[in-house]
């Protein structure tokens, strides 16, 4: 929170909203893109709840509609954000990096980098060195 | 009915908590209660000062016994029985919500402090950081 201009603030985003079932997966892309684009940080995304959906890389939606994983990727590659996504509503839905697969025994894994399985204290981190939170629920 | 016993003098200046955990949906049907108690949970293991604000059908978490039921699902007890292990003590409850359903504080398994609507919207905006589950 040094060394800027006054005016400009570091964001963290908290998805609960499943990808396509819900406008608020779409508006927290929509909106971490607008406030990059105005200059201002968007430092981690926690994905939570139904929200662990958007880090699947098997998401293959239609040409004509926006494809969220790919969308968070993008931020991820060009803004530096974390794409946080909590192990524990994301395993028991069925999310699962390389690791989590081996350590579970399973033949297949569905989220790679830059989405990262995490735990919540990663999202307690993100309020306390964040100016703002923004929750995008369904 | 009890306005004035859920308006103490401690409470006209609300305690201002490094976090603030809104619960409004039911303990059954669906994860939200149990995914934002667990939040909190971690907060507070975090070394965070943690509160919980129960509001509409959330106040159901409060009433004993919501245990797994027929609904084949954890339920909420195990989890709010662990908020004093974790400094957890700061519980507060929607008045109207309570009135609404027929409930008093008698009817809660934990202690919690019931606040009127004016006081609610204090105690929100004395809060640096609030999550809405």
């Amino acid at each position: 929170m040094i060394d800027r201009p006054y005016d400009v603030l570091s964001y963290a985003l908290l998805v609960h909203a499943a990808p396509y079932s819900e406008q608020g997966a779409l508006s927290a892309l929509r909106f971490a893109q607008a406030a990059v684009a105005q200059g201002h940080r968007v430092s981690s995304v926690f994905f939570y709840r139904d929200g662990v959906h958007n880090a699947s890389m098997l998401m293959a939606p239609p040409q004509d509609e926006v494809h969220l994983a790919e969308g968070w990727r993008s931020l991820a590659q060009e803004h530096g954000t974390e794409l946080l996504v909590c192990v524990a509503a994301g395993l028991r839905r069925g999310l699962m990096s390389a690791e989590e697969s081996a350590r579970h025994g399973r033949e297949a894994h569905n989220v790679e980098p830059p989405f990262v399985l995490t735990g919540l204290g990663q999202l307690v981190d993100a309020m306390l060195g964040n100016d703002r939170v923004i929750t995008f629920a369904p | 009915m009890t306005d004035d016993e859920t308006a103490p003098a401690a409470d006209t200046q609300p305690i201002s908590l490094d976090l603030l955990v809104i619960l409004r949906h039911p303990p059954h049907g669906s994860s939200w209660l149990r995914e934002g108690v667990d939040v909190a949970l971690v907060a507070a293991a975090f070394g965070q000062a943690v509160g919980l604000l129960f509001q509409g059908d959330g106040v159901f978490a409060l009433v004993e016994g919501q245990g797994a039921g027929p609904l084949g699902q954890k339920g909420t007890h195990a989890q709010l029985a662990m908020l004093e292990m974790y400094d957890i003590e700061r519980l507060w409850v929607s008045a109207s919500a309570l009135r609404a359903r027929g409930l008093t504080l008698a009817d809660l398994a934990l202690p919690a402090l019931a606040l009127e609507a004016d006081e609610i919207d204090h105690l929100v905006h004395a809060q640096p950081r609030t999550l809405l589950f």
